[in-house]
């Protein structure tokens, strides 16, 4: 039994990127998971409108912070704050004497359950009116956010995959000798996961609408840029997971790296707002953030392209990043040698004088 | 261009460890030109850096620009999970056969690599031998002017061994100019030049007669181990080296092969370091 555990022992420790995972990982696990691990939402962007608006701003609980407040706009102005993803409480005020009227966002859940909670508590304050998702559903907001998790699934984990086997089995050496261009290897590579994961999205989608009825409110056209902008993300990730690992144990050990944070520090599952600060921003460097925002946005509330441009750009820039670093290192493997020059052959010939001359032969 | 194809004061190295150090090798047309030595001795790295895989730290690189070059990596380099007949044609999009030539070529390849009846096979499914077969008709797909082969019959039993080298052969009376890796000095034998490897650099180099007749002093044989001079086991028998030439009692001369060679150069590095 010994000699078991001491050859287990030191074929871990030559397997120094499995030996962190065990040892650092949980480590890293727990500080970050522990400060995002919040339901607890204390404070609620809230816009004020209507001509009481500024009275009404100073009375409102500590928890709706007050992001805006115009006495200028109306019901559909606190309306599109919220669709848009401005604010989560939208007080509409109306003429002196006249109880204010609070949208809140159903699809930012936890922001909306605290407000709807507190509001029903006390009774000199308005019931409040719930858009979006009005029997503050779960599903209604975990489906779409889901949708993303499946998709860095088949693009992430399917594409370092692929592309580890070609490296273990000696084919991507093939690759290289045969007179494709570096690119003409990646794109032919990539397409088809692409493509599997553009029917895989479809399927969920409409899964998610018949079994869950999750509504598609928005523009699918929105949804299928903001997913295809996605796709490059994680296919991307997939690449570049697999220009540094050896083996496909490898490949998944690190697809999974990446994609834990990104499932619990998304806003997937805890509310971005209830996470410290420190680990909040590792949320925003996640493509999955943007994604879960762009598909609630454009399925559940209808928002639009226009509002929709900050999670677009994002994921546009992620995924040039992500899919840049992956063909440069991409290149290294399939054009190692730098491009041979005419009139190498006469150098040749020099070398087999040299060799020849050198085994005697003349 | 037609070469001839190679590399001359080739050096290659992976991060802090060295692969090759000054070696030169040149394989012309029509010929087959064998790289030789044993694990770790540097076939591989000369193969890929001849190949275009493998960046030289130093030196410089001759194949031809004017068609791609066919290549058979170690570990032979089909694709498992598709068939030997897909496995063909990707290779023929790949190097931009028409379909029809495409068609002649394969089925022709078929016929000679004798995997007609395992056409529709998974190359997964195929044994040792019948794989590599299947590797070097892919090389051989778009007629190359240069083939590069990765040891092609290590691992494959005898019978294999004899069918891939009839084709190696069939390529370079075709016109291609082949360098090939192997471990076996009898196969080296055969090819027009061999270069023989030693930890990354040259020990010997030329056609197997000029190798054999540079071989310094005399190779003797003996039926028990001889005392005070280096000998080395060869079946039953023993061979030794005396670099003098001085004979030995109840030890006859004995025309060296390749294998000698090699053991007598290695002897004889040592000697030199030693002294």
């Amino acid at each position: 039994m010994w000699a078991m555990a001491m050859k287990e022992l030191r074929q871990m420790r030559r397997d120094r990127r499995t030996l962190a995972l065990m040892i650092v990982q949980p480590v890293v696990l727990l500080v970050v998971f522990g400060y995002a691990a919040s339901f607890d939402v204390d404070r609620v962007r809230t816009v004020v409108v209507g001509p009481q608006a500024h009275a009404v701003a100073g009375q409102l609980p500590e928890r709706l912070e007050v992001v805006e407040t115009r006495a200028d706009l109306g019901r559909q102005d606190a309306v599109e704050a919220l669709r848009d993803g401005e604010a989560a409480v939208g007080v509409v005020t109306g003429a002196a004497g006249q109880q204010a009227q609070v949208l809140v966002d159903g699809a930012d859940l936890f922001s909306a359950r605290s407000v709807v909670s507190e509001l029903r508590g006390r009774p000199e304050l308005p019931d409040p009116e719930v858009l979006f998702n009005p029997d503050l559903k779960t599903s209604t907001i975990m489906v779409p956010g889901l949708m993303g998790v499946v998709l860095v699934f088949v693009g992430t984990i399917a594409t370092a995959l692929g592309v580890v086997r070609e490296r273990q089995s000696g084919t991507l050496e093939q690759l290289a000798v045969m007179p494709f261009r570096p690119r003409d290897v990646l794109l032919g590579k990539l397409l088809p996961y692409l493509g599997v994961a553009a029917v895989d999205l479809a399927v969920i989608v409409a899964a998610g609408m018949l079994l869950f009825d999750v509504p598609f409110v928005g523009s699918p056209a929105v949804f299928a840029l903001g997913a295809l902008l996605f796709l490059f993300v994680t296919v991307g990730a997939g690449l570049l997971i697999s220009s540094v690992s050896e083996t496909q144990g490898q490949a998944i050990q690190l697809a999974f790296l990446t994609m834990l944070p990104q499932i619990l520090l998304s806003g997937l599952i805890f509310p971005l707002q209830a996470m410290a600060a420190g680990v909040r921003w590792i949320g925003y460097l996640l493509p999955l953030t943007y994604f879960v925002q762009l598909a609630r946005g454009v399925m559940v509330k209808g928002t639009p392209f226009e509002a929709l441009l900050l999670p677009l750009g994002m994921l546009a820039v992620l995924g040039l990043t992500v899919l840049g670093l992956s063909i440069a290192r991409f290149r290294r493997d399939l054009a190692p040698a730098a491009p041979r020059r005419h009139g190498a052959a006469e150098g040749a010939e020099e070398a087999v004088d040299a060799a020849r001359t050198r085994a005697g032969a003349g | 261009m037609s070469g001839p194809w190679g590399v001359r004061g080739l050096s290659v190295r992976y991060g802090g460890r060295t692969a090759l150090v000054d070696v030169s090798f040149e394989v012309a047309p029509r010929s087959v030109a064998a790289v030789v030595g044993g694990d770790g001795a540097g076939k591989t790295s000369l193969l890929r850096a001849l190949a275009g895989t493998v960046q030289p730290t130093a030196g410089t690189v001759s194949r031809p620009d004017d068609r791609p070059i066919g290549y058979v990596s170690a570990g032979s380099g089909v694709w498992e999970d598709l068939t030997a007949d897909e496995n063909l044609d990707f290779a023929g999009r790949a190097y931009g056969l028409g379909a029809g030539r495409l068609r002649s070529r394969k089925a022709a390849l078929l016929e000679r690599t004798e995997l007609a009846a395992a056409h529709d096979r998974l190359a997964g499914q195929l044994s040792g031998g019948m794989r590599q077969k299947l590797a070097l008709a892919m090389a051989l797909l778009h007629e190359p002017e240069l083939l590069v082969l990765d040891e092609p019959t290590t691992g494959v039993d005898p019978v294999s061994r004899v069918e891939l080298w009839r084709l190696v052969a069939g390529a370079a009376a075709g016109g291609a100019a082949v360098a090939l890796a192997t471990t076996y000095l009898d196969e080296a034998e055969r090819a027009a030049t061999v270069l023989v490897l030693d930890q990354g650099r040259a020990l010997l180099t030329g056609t197997p007669d000029e190798v054999l007749a540079a071989v310094p002093g005399r190779v003797l044989e003996a039926p028990a181990r001889p005392g005070g001079i280096p000998a080395w086991r060869r079946g039953a028998r023993w061979r030794a080296w005396s670099p003098d030439g001085s004979p030995l009692p109840g030890a006859t001369e004995v025309a060296p092969d390749l294998e000698d060679a090699v053991v007598v150069a290695q002897l004889a590095r040592e000697l030199g370091r030693a002294a």
